[in-house]
């Protein structure tokens, strides 16, 4: 393998790690307060991407870097917090108290129910706009050109969001009072912790990564109807390789399965689709509970 | 009363099948969902939900088209029982490393596998046919070759004895101690583990078995449509089969079926009235079953069951 095909895979692998990161982590996160994993977080993805696409092309967009990427902006993070509030309240807190499977159906009668809306609201085409990479311009490094776009402003917004939900947990009210109901919800509450509301806000950030990672992607991507099951499934893969709740951890393994996909892209194309499964089945193998899961024991 | 049901729900589907000739291939594919619906049911009582089990119903189908392609004058019936040994074989294989996972890991591990086995059978044409399948011609069925009339006819009259057949063997499995210890598993795992039973090897049973009739599923699918495509193993598939086991209920194994005439009806609604909708239908029927009944159809029979058998007292 030359030296140039091994830095387009490590690059590539990088844009894709940066995406895969976002969302992981959002999914992760509501994970860790509520103890649910949102089967619909990869349609909540697909309508991130779709509402950066259609502000972009409704909002007349400029050439400058700024106006490009402020459709991505709005139409993330207010998707994000319209579908966060709805999931949360219309079924994540009503099924809280349920047993385990009834939670997976129910967030998977969301999904059932968000492939379709998608489908009515922005149709089967497949949607497209690159304003923002075509903007940003391209660097060449050792003779190949990439877009700037995706090797520089992609991984590091993906670094500057994960550095300030870090410096969030740790240092504000809401952080602190977050960690608090991850770690347990019952203690919390006794403590004056509104751990209802903490879930609610919970919920609408995670789903903001969520919303945010697909509009984020929708530049370098093509919407089709479907882009939410594949990254539900990608984004588990990332969870569950880096364990679940483990914010850190999924840095390394959206790394991990970013580069791998990237190398069987340009290696072996047909395994393109199978390798991230692979991966999640290689190392559910080794460690069923995830690389950086702390092994907890089982209640009797 | 219960014990009766599987009766009437093949009588029901023969019924319908022949005074409204139409409904014959709705109903076949209906009861081959049903089939594997009951085999995702017995994980749903042991707590875990898998979706990926449309993979080994794919997976037997092709299993079966590869059989009758190596001896064509097989008889569908003995295709009926490979595509089910086909299952058999792969969930005895899968099993024995799912039987490690519980919970979302169990469910996703299963999404993954089928989504594997969807996309290699896509990729590799030459081998698969691509996305486009493999068709085949009706193999003889009970000896005969027979007109499309017939064949499904006979297929149907097959399909609703199989269905008395499997409640009483899957009943016979829920009372069996293995089948008590899938109950065990949902509610406590460490307490199995205590009293000395292996909490994998109840699961992987359980596994394997519902494998066997996910197999048994595929087979009756591919005779009904003459054609297998990957598009039988997507996730989608997997979901209905849930969807059908929560509609229907695990309290009894009936309630797979009666999921799966409901099912039917559902769809032949959907199609009619809300076309291109049936992921919403479905979608918004489940989140409705999940906090109105969340024990299914079969909860509200075992009442009346229960009233009756009081009354009598």
């Amino acid at each position: 393998m030359t030296s140039s095909l091994l830095l387009l895979v490590l690059f590539d692998g990088l844009t894709q790690a940066a995406l895969l990161f976002l969302v992981a982590l959002g999914l992760t996160l509501i994970f860790g307060v509520l103890r649910i994993i949102n089967v619909a977080h990869g349609a909540v993805y697909a309508f991130g991407g779709y509402a950066a696409a259609s502000v972009g092309t409704a909002l007349v967009t400029g050439d400058s870097i700024g106006l490009s990427l402020l459709p991505i902006l709005i139409g993330g993070i207010s998707m994000g917090l319209l579908l966060g509030a709805i999931i949360e309240i219309g079924v994540i807190r009503r099924i809280l108290a349920m047993d385990e499977v009834m939670q997976l159906l129910a967030t998977f009668a969301v999904f059932l129910i968000m492939e379709d809306l998608q489908r009515f609201i922005w149709g089967t085409a497949p949607v497209s706009v690159g304003g923002a990479v075509d903007a940003m311009g391209s660097v060449t490094i050792a003779n190949i050109t990439y877009m700037s776009y995706q090797v520089i402003f992609l991984p590091i917004s993906a670094l500057i969001i994960y550095l300030a939900l870090r410096w969030t947990l740790g240092h504000t009210r809401f952080g602190r009072q977050l960690v608090a109901v991850a770690h347990n919800r019952e203690v919390a509450s006794a403590m004056g912790i509104n751990a209802k509301r903490i879930g609610l806000l919970t919920f609408c950030l995670g789903t903001v990564l969520g919303t945010l990672g697909g509009a984020l992607a929708s530049p370098t991507t093509t919407l089709v109807p479907g882009t939410g099951g594949d990254m539900m499934v990608l984004s588990f893969a990332v969870v569950a390789v880096a364990g679940l709740g483990q914010i850190t951890g999924t840095i390394v393994a959206a790394l991990l399965i970013g580069v791998a996909k990237a190398l069987s892209v340009h290696l072996f194309p047909e395994l393109d689709v199978v390798v991230p499964y692979l991966i999640m089945l290689l190392i559910l193998l080794w460690r069923p509970q995830g690389l950086f899961a702390v092994t907890q024991s089982r209640r009797v | 009363m219960l014990r009766i049901f599987p009766w009437f729900i093949g009588a029901l589907a023969i019924f319908l099948g022949l005074y409204f000739s139409w409904m014959k291939t709705p109903l076949i594919i209906g009861l081959s969902y049903g089939f594997a619906a009951l085999g995702v049911s017995i994980l749903i009582r042991a707590g875990q939900v898998s979706f990926g089990h449309a993979g080994f119903t794919c997976m037997s189908g092709y299993a079966m088209v590869a059989a009758l392609k190596i001896w064509p004058e097989i008889d569908g019936l003995i295709l009926i029982l490979i595509s089910g040994l086909a299952g058999l074989i792969a969930g005895g294989i899968v099993g024995l490393f799912m039987m490690r996972y519980r919970g979302i890991f169990f469910g996703m591990l299963n999404l993954a596998m089928s989504m594997v086995l969807f996309s290699l059978l896509g990729k590799f044409y030459h081998v698969t046919g691509g996305t486009d399948g493999i068709s085949f011609d009706r193999p003889k069925l009970l000896g005969q070759l027979l007109d499309r009339s017939n064949y499904e006819t006979a297929l149907l009259v097959l399909c609703a004895f199989f269905v008395v057949i499997t409640c009483s063997l899957v009943q016979r499995f829920y009372a069996s101690p293995t089948g008590q210890a899938l109950i065990a598993l949902k509610s406590n795992e460490v307490r199995l583990e205590y009293i000395g039973i292996s909490a994998k090897k109840v699961f992987y049973k359980g596994y394997v078995a519902s494998a066997t009739l996910c197999g048994f599923a595929g087979g009756i699918f591919a005779l009904v449509q003459g054609l297998v495509t990957p598009e039988m193993g997507y996730w989608v598939s997997s979901g209905e089969y849930v969807f059908i086991a929560v509609l229907g209920g695990t309290y009894h194994a009936v309630g797979a079926f009666i999921g799966a005439i409901g099912f039917t009806f559902l769809k032949l609604f959907a199609a009619a009235a809300m076309t291109g909708a049936w992921q919403l239908v479905i979608g918004s029927v489940l989140l409705v079953l999940i906090f109105v009944a969340p024990n299914g159809l079969v909860a509200w029979l075992r009442k009346f069951d229960r009233k009756t058998s009081h009354a009598q007292k």
